[in-house]
């Protein structure tokens, strides 16, 4: 009887033990909304929110370690950024970002944060181990996107008034080189071979694929939908997916993602999302695709497969940035 | 045989310096962009409760030199402001004329209409940008081919309120204006406008009393706005004499718009989409007051030059013209769109914002205003409307 017992509040404990991996096991996205300084938890097995964390100011970028535990913040208007505990949700650290942090990457070695610092002109690396700041460097006028490449090698920001991508090489954390690109360029991705860079340009309407090693733009992709003004169709985000097919370009007020042939650069097709199409994100089998909704406050699911929406999930006022942990 | 020597001496050392000259041109550039300002006095004022800042377009100018630089250290290019300002009309031209003859080809000037069209005469090897005067004969008939325009024109301003007040269905107007040659042009601007857009203006009135409105406006107003039913009160008062005192004291209880409540405008300090937050905060960083619309297009003339030279990687008059007028100079203003040059009168095209004093209102054009070729030219003199064809020789 007492063993039994005891089995049965084993066998209980383990259920409940259980219970609560599985809960941790279901694809999670977090959502930073800019102007409600929350991030929105989206539990993605049910499409819906299910927590809002508390942060500091206008949450901007967003960004995972590698192990996907602590997912990182730019609280833009709080000069600072951000680190959450993923498993209690608390924010257990703040690092010195330099004033105005809106963009930012970890290099591969996830220790060094680049981030661009809006307001001053700068790049600033942390050690997010130590808290130490390793570098500030100096860059265009409102730096914003910022992008490491998987090999570590290069650290690259654009900034945004300058019109420049800036090549900061990252064993020395010195600007070495720049490639004047399109007005307003917003966002950087390299491919996961290092060896192609994608520059989105807001108000050029364009996209850049540049050659990592000459640095030199070796092809611009136009967009043209129809209805919509061609100044209205405004690159933001770029998402590439890892079998190097497609990439995914958030095309901001033109309230639609292009769905762009990674190989050929052809524009395949123009999926609508919601209001401001701002930044995107894949869950880990890259079978969904997340995107972030400014004015309409919504994220919108895509099913990769068949280049469909499928569902709008309300989170926060002016969502911002989005990532994927399993 | 000794004055060969020398000779030969000279003619090195000039071959030196020569090649020096140029290895330093290869290595930088260094562009200097003259800043021309004189403002008239606008005579007694009855609403100057809140003074206007007296370096409105400088800060903007010296702003946009800020930026330059921080793009043009990458390319080594360096870009520096001369300023020529008196407060007499004769004192600045002569400083812009000491600058011209020093070599300067680029200026950005806050002049009247007047004063800009002579220097722009005299300069004809260089290249203005009018970032002072709204006057719409320069856009219409005088046609200065070495001007352009970052300022928008009356019609630009007219043109976005009167389509925000057709959305709204406010189409009776009554229009009161100063007395003075710029109330009158504004006058004449929203007649155009009204004519354009589907409106009536009901009753025409010119504002003449002499009474102190800080006192008087509750009494005086009323009556002076007692005419045939109109659904809104529009102000020509460019120098804000009375107009200030017209809201909330009009015989109907209707709103008023134009130079006084609710107001187009080039820039304004609730403008905060499309990034302009950050160009609000760096200007206010370095002026310590809001950006308003003169100092905006005196910033939009110098970036309009750093843009052209990031391109062009020298700074030739004819090239930056040129490349200005074509739709290819990689200017933007923050406002969402994509902003260039009208090939015909050299008029920046831009989004004009209509606000009143705390809050934005709405952009125009307004979504419906359709056009062949870019809706932005909904507002102002469109081509078949304006004389003028800069592209047309020089």
């Amino acid at each position: 009887m007492k063993t039994s017992f005891l089995k049965t509040g084993l066998l209980t404990g383990a259920l409940l033990l259980g219970g609560f991996s599985l809960n941790a096991l279901a694809e999670t996205a977090y959502v930073t909304n800019e102007k409600d300084n929350t991030v929105s938890v989206i539990d993605l097995t049910k499409m819906e929110v299910v927590d809002t964390i508390d942060v500091g100011m206008r949450p901007r970028g967003v960004l995972l370690s590698s192990d996907n535990k602590l997912l990182y913040i730019c609280a833009s208007d709080s000069d600072r950024v951000q680190v959450i505990d993923l498993e209690t949700r608390q924010i257990i650290k703040e690092l010195p970002s330099g004033a105005d942090p809106e963009q930012f990457a970890l290099h591969p070695n996830d220790r060094w944060l680049y981030i661009s610092n809006e307001d001053d002109a700068l790049v600033t690396v942390i050690d997010v181990k130590t808290n130490e700041v390793l570098a500030q460097i100096d860059v265009g006028v409102e730096p914003e996107g910022m992008a490491v490449s998987y090999d570590g090698k290069w650290a690259v920001n654009t900034s945004e008034t300058s019109n420049m991508l800036h090549w900061i090489d990252t064993s020395t954390n010195e600007l070495v080189d720049n490639t004047l690109v399109d007005q307003r360029p917003r966002h950087v991705e390299f491919t996961k071979d290092s060896k192609i860079l994608w520059a989105s340009a807001e108000i050029g309407g364009t996209v850049h694929v540049v050659d990592v090693d000459s640095k030199q733009i070796q092809h611009t992709i136009n967009f043209a939908i129809k209805g919509i003004h061609p100044d209205r169709v405004q690159p933001v985000g770029v998402k590439l997916s890892s079998d190097g097919k497609y990439a995914f370009v958030a095309l901001g007020p033109a309230n639609h993602v292009a769905v762009v042939d990674a190989q050929t650069y052809e524009v395949l097709d123009y999926i609508l999302v919601g209001r401001r199409v701002w930044h995107m994100s894949f869950n880990t089998d890259e079978s969904l695709l997340l995107t972030t909704n400014g004015v309409s406050g919504d994220v919108t699911v895509i099913d990769v497969a068949s280049l469909k929406p499928i569902k709008s999930i309300k989170v926060g006022r002016y969502p911002w940035g989005v990532v994927v942990t399993p | 045989m000794r004055t060969f020597a020398l000779h030969t001496l000279i003619g090195l050392l000039m071959l030196f310096s020569a090649t020096l000259i140029a290895t330093r041109a290869h290595a930088s550039l260094e562009v200097s962009i003259g800043y021309v300002a004189w403002t008239p006095d606008p005579g007694p004022i009855m609403s100057n409760v809140i003074p206007e800042p007296e370096d409105a377009g400088l800060q903007g100018a010296q702003l946009a030199i800020v930026d330059n630089n921080s793009t043009g250290r990458f390319l080594k290019h360096n870009y520096q402001l001369q300023v020529a300002s008196a407060s007499e009309l004769d004192a600045t031209l002569d400083a812009a004329r000491a600058l011209h003859a020093e070599g300067v080809r680029l200026f950005v000037t806050n002049l009247p209409a007047a004063p800009l069209q002579q220097l722009a005469g005299e300069f004809s090897d260089s290249l203005l940008f009018n970032a002072g005067s709204y006057d719409d004969g320069l856009r219409s008939q005088s046609c200065l081919p070495n001007v352009l325009h970052t300022l928008p024109s009356r019609a630009m301003l007219t043109d976005a309120l009167a389509q925000f007040l057709a959305v709204r269905k406010q189409t009776r107007w009554l229009l009161i204006s100063g007395s003075t040659e710029d109330d009158l042009a504004y006058a004449e601007a929203v007649k155009r406008s009204a004519k354009r857009f589907g409106h009536r203006i009901v009753a025409e009135k010119q504002w003449s009393f002499d009474t102190d409105l800080r006192r008087a406006a509750q009494a005086e107003v009323p009556l002076f706005t007692q005419t045939r039913e109109y659904d809104v009160v529009i102000v020509a008062d460019e120098r804000g004499d009375f107009g200030e005192y017209i809201p909330y004291n009009t015989w109907y209880p209707r709103p008023v718009a134009g130079t006084q409540g609710l107001t187009p405008v080039g820039w304004h300090k609730t403008v905060e989409t499309y990034g302009a937050a950050q160009l609000q905060k760096r200007f206010e960083d370095q002026a310590g007051r809001w950006m308003n619309s003169l100092d905006f297009a005196a910033w939009l003339g110098v970036r309009s030059i750093g843009a052209a030279v990031t391109t062009l990687k020298h700074a030739d008059v004819d090239e930056i013209r040129a490349l200005s007028l074509s739709d290819r100079l990689p200017l933007d203003g923050f406002k969402g769109r994509r902003l260039s040059y009208r090939t015909w009168n050299g008029q920046l095209r831009q989004p004009i914002p209509v606000v009143h004093p705390r809050a934005l209102v709405t952009n125009s054009p307004q979504e419906g205003y359709l056009h062949p070729v870019t809706d932005l030219d909904t507002l102002g003199f469109d081509q078949p409307e304006s004389q003028c064809d800069l592209l047309a020789g020089r």
